[in-house]
């Protein structure tokens, strides 16, 4: 474990963003997103990003490849480039433990080559969440916000920062600070059961999971519950795109004027022509395609992990849907909450 | 750079046969005028046209065929139309294998098996069908129930009246929805077709077509006694990637393009209602 003094943590942020790009949660015009860094920020050391950090690892847009018709003759061209080092700072706890769960879909064989070189050469600094929101659930499902995963784990507690290398690629990439860092004891960090304590107080921590999983696809598929939960859905994919976890995409043809770039982009199972075919839609209205958003997180994902679910609490559906509706409410209905 | 199962390759189209009025079935080759690849029947392959877009067609002919890749089209949207317009020598991309196929080498060896097929359903069959007729010894008997709107929707009608019918070791049994001059075969749809011909119950169902076919199909085929672990079906959801990624094809835990697109039913039977 390493530790540095908070007044000095901008020449640690000069020397990271000198050797590879870092982006960190900045608060501006009313948002917290990943940010590039320049110095002079409002760096936000509590709270959430308003987006997730998915961006970086698999886009909103990217070009997967150029392609070439010109009559009876067609070309492709393979434009993937390797992708360079950078680093996300700051990544809460429930975000990093979303990474597992992209991992899981575009790692999984044959792998996504765009996927895995920005994650081969994204380093991940989590930040243990020492001021959650409201909306915050991640102990719902098993993340300790005191212990974050990632290749290197941060703390701040009072006016230190801690932080510890995880995996080999977070040991090496800290190692290059050793003379902005100083060793620092394991046990430094007094706080720990703090955060759980905070985390465990949250309004939405007892969120019961247990009723959930792989196994209860029958016991919620034809609930009556679906049709008012989802009746005021708009279908305007915002949980989707917000979400850590979500990971639909379209690919599609685009000519630039000098030739045809085909492009992946983010889809959502809330659109009613996600499913639709020539003769007919598996999904025909939006309780369908409600219902398979939370089916899948809840039910359909454990059910081929081990168990996993495939929401990581973040909060962001909560705070985000023009309609109030959330996982949190689905899971208290269906589970039969108050 | 590794390997990118999105990124496709080159296809040549080198011959386009009018199969129905709205059915073309067309061979593809590599550049090089080689098969693009090996498949197992029920596979399928994403093919484009650059500008245009992407869809995924079943591989109509059998692993067997040494030469070329086919697949039978029917005209429905933007990519199937330009299909359809293109002449011998375009090329397109191609890229596949996808899918878990029929279990050929498996399940299906030795037993005997009844095909049954509705309009552009035949193409992921066709497959298997000339699969099994080259490798005639290793399955029992074969029959086929075969049908469409009408005698000119028949998918490969001269391979079937000139190579299925005369092959003395398979049964075609050809129905079309209503009677039209020039047809003298059965007429009625393929559900009450296959009530008719009363089937023996211990054979191995692998069932192609319409949804409704298939619904009205599988009732029937219940009615006679045949289990839902004996009857494979290939199911055809909207899809994006063909490798498990983009989401479109899930039902349930599975996704098509990746566990499917053969199913059992007794295994659809595990998944929500919801194809
Ligand atoms: C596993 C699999 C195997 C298939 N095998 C064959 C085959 O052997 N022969 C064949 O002719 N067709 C087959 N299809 C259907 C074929 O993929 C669609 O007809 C094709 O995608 C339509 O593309 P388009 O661009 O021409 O139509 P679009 O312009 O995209 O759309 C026209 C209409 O087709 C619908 N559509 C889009 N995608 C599909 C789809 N995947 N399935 C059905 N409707 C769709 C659209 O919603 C719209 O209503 C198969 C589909 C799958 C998933
Ligand atoms: S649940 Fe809310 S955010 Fe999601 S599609 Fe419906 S209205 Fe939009
Ligand atoms: S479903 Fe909602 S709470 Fe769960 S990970 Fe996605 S956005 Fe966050
Ligand atoms: S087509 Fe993308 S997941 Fe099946």
């Amino acid at each position: 474990m390493r530790k540095l003094s908070l007044v000095s943590l901008p020449l640690l942020f000069a020397a990271i963003d000198e050797r590879m790009p870092l982006y960190l949660p900045v608060r501006s015009d009313g948002r917290v997103e990943f940010t590039r860094w320049m110095g002079g920020q409002d760096i936000a050391f509590t709270g959430n990003t308003d987006r997730s950090a998915k961006d970086f690892f698999f886009p909103q847009s990217e070009e997967l490849m150029r392609l070439r018709r010109e009559g009876k003759r067609v070309e492709v061209l393979d434009t993937r480039r390797e992708a360079e080092d950078f680093v996300l700072f700051g990544v809460r706890p429930c975000d990093v433990k979303s990474f597992d769960i992209l991992d899981s879909v575009f790692l999984a064989g044959p792998v996504d080559s765009y996927y895995a070189t920005r994650r081969e050469h994204g380093v991940v600094v989590s930040l243990a969440c020492h001021l959650p929101s409201s909306t915050c659930f991640c102990s719902a499902f098993g993340i300790d916000a005191a212990d974050p995963a990632g290749d290197v784990a941060a703390w701040l507690a009072g006016d230190t920062l801690y932080l510890r290398a995880n995996t080999e690629k977070g040991e090496r990439w800290l190692a290059a600070y050793d003379t902005l860092t100083e060793p620092s004891d394991e046990n430094a960090i007094a706080d720990l059961q703090q955060i759980r304590d905070k985390v465990s107080a949250l309004p939405l921590a007892k969120l019961n999971t247990a009723v959930f999983g792989g196994d209860k696809l029958a016991t919620f598929f034809d609930l009556p519950d679906w049709e008012s939960l989802s009746v005021a859905c708009l279908g305007c994919g915002t949980c989707t795109f917000v979400c850590p976890t979500c990971q639909c995409y379209d690919i599609v043809d685009f000519y630039t004027g000098h030739g045809i770039q085909r492009l992946r982009c983010w889809d959502s199972c809330m659109y009613s022509d996600f499913t639709k075919m020539a003769h007919g839609n598996p999904r025909t209205t939006q309780r369908e395609r409600f219902r398979q958003r939370f089916m899948h997180k809840l039910v359909y994902y454990p059910a081929e992990h081990e168990g996993v679910f495939g929401c990581v609490g973040c909060g962001r559906c909560l705070r985000k849907c023009p309609q109030a509706l959330h996982i949190a409410k689905v899971m208290r209905t269906l589970g039969k909450e108050d | 750079m590794r390997e990118e199962a999105l990124i496709p390759h080159i296809g040549v189209v080198t011959e386009i046969r009018q199969d129905t009025p709205d059915v073309k079935t067309f061979r593809v080759v590599t550049p090089e005028g080689e098969k693009p690849f090996t498949h197992i029947p029920g596979q399928c392959a994403m093919l484009s046209v650059p500008g245009i877009g992407e869809a995924m067609f079943s591989i109509t002919s059998s692993p067997t065929v040494a030469a070329y890749l086919e697949f039978s089209i029917k005209k429905c949207g933007c990519v199937t139309d330009w299909l359809h317009q293109m002449e011998p020598g375009q090329q397109i991309t191609i890229r596949g294998p996808y899918g878990n196929g029929f279990p050929v080498e498996g399940d299906l060896l030795g037993k005997d098996l009844l095909f049954i097929a509705g309009g552009i359903g035949l193409a992921p069959l066709r497959s298997v069908i000339n699969y099994v007729r080259a490798n005639r010894q290793r399955y029992g008997s074969v029959r086929i129930v075969y049908g469409s709107r009408s005698k000119d929707d028949l998918v490969d009608y001269r391979e079937i009246l000139e190579e299925w019918q005369t092959d003395e070791s398979l049964e075609v049994y050809l129905t079309v929805d209503r009677e039209q001059p020039e047809w003298d075969g059965h007429v009625g749809f393929v559900p009450s077709y296959v009530t008719e011909l009363q089937p023996d119950p211990s054979q191995t169902v692998l069932m192609c077509g319409p949804p409704v076919m298939i619904k009205f199909t599988l009732a029937a085929l219940k009615e006679l006694g045949f289990a839902d672990t004996r009857i494979y079906t290939t199911m055809e959801l909207r899809m994006k990637c063909g490798v498990g990624k983009c989401g479109r094809c899930n039902i349930g835990s599975k996704y098509v393009c990746k566990d499917g697109p053969v199913f059992t039913f007794d295994q659809l039977g595990e998944l929500p209602d919801e194809y």
